[in-house]
């Protein structure tokens, strides 16, 4: 039961989120590239700030899966790469805690880029 | 000031070709196009060479249309949305005669008709194929995204329209006549939002027409049918709008090629657009209804947004023209 | 002047005229199909959790991101993701499938150009910011913790 009750949380914060994107398309015409910018942005600074963790234990997917969790662990590796390693954490944290979804998401586009062909929209 | 060309010797459109891609075919003017593709592709490898093609087989089309022989044309008028007009250019490297590449963005058949009509005119070139297109797919890759991005289109956003129209000018031969043109300013009047083409050409629509009824002595009651190229369904009520405010009604004889192009069903938000939108219902439906005489007088004035993705960059606004010509049956 | 004039008139009046989104349909789209693609997230990490328990809570929410962009990169190859971000508009850019959308979709747009001047080069003309942003200030935020620590 605990779990029902969890994945509705995980909808509705996550559906409120992307909504609140939509918000901004509806306003102000934004153009997609300015929206992950800005949701990646919210993410970095509630990161540095210190309360996403208290977000994500409760949220879970609902702001990770969102580009939020991107910005939020750029900001987490960046402060645990400088507590272990100082001055070249600067430069190694960020990269290095989304490493995995960076490569993936140029490797697999690269993959399907090279089986697929773009269709015209209907 | 700009003139209005009156043509002493009425040269006559003697042939007309349309070809439109599967979306176009099924829209409200699918019945009157020559040739309806099967898909986009057109049986080529990338889009660019698909608006190519069609561009090559709405000049042979026009020239079979038109009852004549390679040999027998002077001159080719063409133009296309794509940068250095490349579809044109590579259309014309197949034939074996002289090409005048035009850029008027969507009122490119309209200015190569008038250019073409003086020359015959004129006396210098007896034939002369006129011609222009677009395609969807390579339209949004150059002025806007990549196709599989997921980005919902604005309300006031416009489809460019999958499709090539050609005629052919001449003295010799049956047809409607062309008897008056009259090329425009380029008109801004500030107007920044490249999704919004219909309120950034509205302004240029509203000059030319001005300028062609102060020239002429003629008013809107004067034509069978004014119609406009791609102001879409906000430009053509803008321009209704901006007319009426110089004392002028546009009546039930006014119409905009876009806004009428496709039907509601098929989601184009303010409707169609691009070079090919005039072109094919021109050479298709309107050539027609003046070959039947349903028309008589007909006041045709695509408008063109002549914008680029860099001045867009750059935070420009987007310069807008239009040219008028006259045909009558 | 009188041009000035003239168009800020007139662009106030084009803005007035301009058709508005039927704003209800349209967020309770974002907000179903984004709150679904959570959902989705949250399956994949409490499989992987199930199948893998001694998976670290990090690295099963990476594996289940990398997931996440393996389907949108598929689904977009396919072409149903602009079909689904027609729909959705917000609902599919938000989420790390947007992002993941927005890398795929020029690589495959312009393969026609060729893989090395086509597909690589082209692949960040819409999701570069997001790197390019993130990496910076990412480093903006280590650089004021090092500060920090320093003392």
């Amino acid at each position: 039961m605990d779990i029902f009750v969890d994945y509705i949380w995980v909808f509705l914060i996550g559906g409120l989120v992307c909504m609140f994107g939509e918000v901004l398309i509806i306003t102000t015409n934004i153009t997609s590239a300015r929206i992950l910018v800005t949701f990646e942005m919210i993410g970095l600074v509630l990161e540095a700030i210190g309360v996403y963790d208290y977000i994500s234990d409760f949220a879970k997917a609902g702001v990770n899966v969102p580009i939020i969790g991107f910005g939020a662990s750029l900001a987490k590796g960046a402060i645990g790469a400088v507590e272990t390693h100082g001055f070249l954490g600067i430069f190694t944290g960020g990269l290095t805690a989304t490493a995995g979804g960076i490569a993936a998401a140029i490797g697999f586009a690269f993959l399907f880029a090279l089986i697929f062909k773009s269709h015209t929209k209907k | 000031m700009a003139e209005t060309i009156k043509l002493k010797k009425q040269p006559k459109i003697i042939g007309s070709y349309s070809i439109v891609g599967p979306k176009e075919g099924k829209g409200n003017f699918g019945e009157y196009f020559d040739y309806v593709m099967k898909n986009d592709f057109f049986g080529e490898k990338t889009f660019e060479k698909a608006e190519r093609k069609m561009l090559e087989n709405a000049i042979t089309g026009v020239i079979q249309n038109a009852k004549l022989q390679t040999k027998d044309i002077d001159i080719m008028i063409a133009g296309d949305l794509l940068n250095q007009i490349i579809s044109s250019s590579y259309a014309a490297r197949v034939f074996n005669f002289p090409f005048l590449g035009v850029y008027g963005a969507c009122s490119t058949m309209a200015e190569s008709i008038g250019v073409a009509s003086i020359l015959v005119d004129g006396g210098y070139s007896k034939n002369v194929v006129c011609c222009t297109g677009s395609h969807f797919s390579t339209a949004e890759r150059q002025y806007r995204f990549p196709l599989e991005l997921g980005n919902q289109r604005p309300p006031t956003s416009q489809w460019t329209v999958t499709g090539a129209g050609s005629c052919v000018i001449s003295l010799e031969g049956e047809g409607p006549r062309i008897t008056m043109v009259t090329f425009g300013k380029v008109v801004d009047w500030g107007i920044n939002d490249v999704n919004n083409m219909g309120g950034a050409m509205a302004p240029a629509a509203r000059e030319t027409m001005l300028n062609h009824f102060r020239n002429t002595k003629t008013g809107p009651d004067d034509y069978d049918l004014i119609l406009t190229g791609d102001l879409g369904k906000l430009g053509s009520e803008i321009l209704i709008d901006l007319m009426e405010d110089e004392g002028i009604t546009l009546g039930s004889n006014y119409g905009d090629c876009g806004q009428m192009y496709f039907k509601r069903s098929q989601q184009t938000l303010c409707g169609a657009s691009g070079a090919g939108c005039c072109a094919t219902v021109f050479n298709s439906f309107i050539i027609k209804k003046l070959q039947e005489k349903k028309y008589k007088r007909i006041l045709f004035m695509p408008t063109g947004a002549l914008l680029s993705t860099t001045s867009t960059q750059q935070g420009d606004t987007i310069p807008c023209t239009c040219h008028a010509i006259v045909i009558e049956a | 002047m009188e041009d000035k004039k003239r168009n800020e008139a007139y662009n106030q009046y084009v803005s007035a005229k301009i058709p508005k989104t039927h704003a209800w349909p349209a967020l309770f789209n974002s907000f179903w199909v984004g709150g679904l693609i959570c959902v989705i997230g949250q399956g994949i990490n409490d499989l992987l959790l199930l199948a893998f328990p001694m998976l670290s809570q990090q690295s099963a929410w990476a594996l289940t991101l990398i997931a996440l962009i393996f389907i949108a990169s598929f689904l977009t190859g396919i072409g149903v993701y602009d079909q689904i971000g027609k729909f959705a508009g917000g609902g599919s850019i938000v989420p790390i499938t947007g992002f993941s959308n927005s890398i795929a979709s020029p690589s495959i747009e312009f393969k026609s150009e060729g893989i090395v001047y086509g597909i690589c080069v082209k692949m960040f003309t819409i999701a570069g910011p997001v790197i390019v942003f993130g990496v910076a200030s990412s480093m903006v935020v280590g650089l004021i913790y090092w500060i920090i620590s320093l003392f």
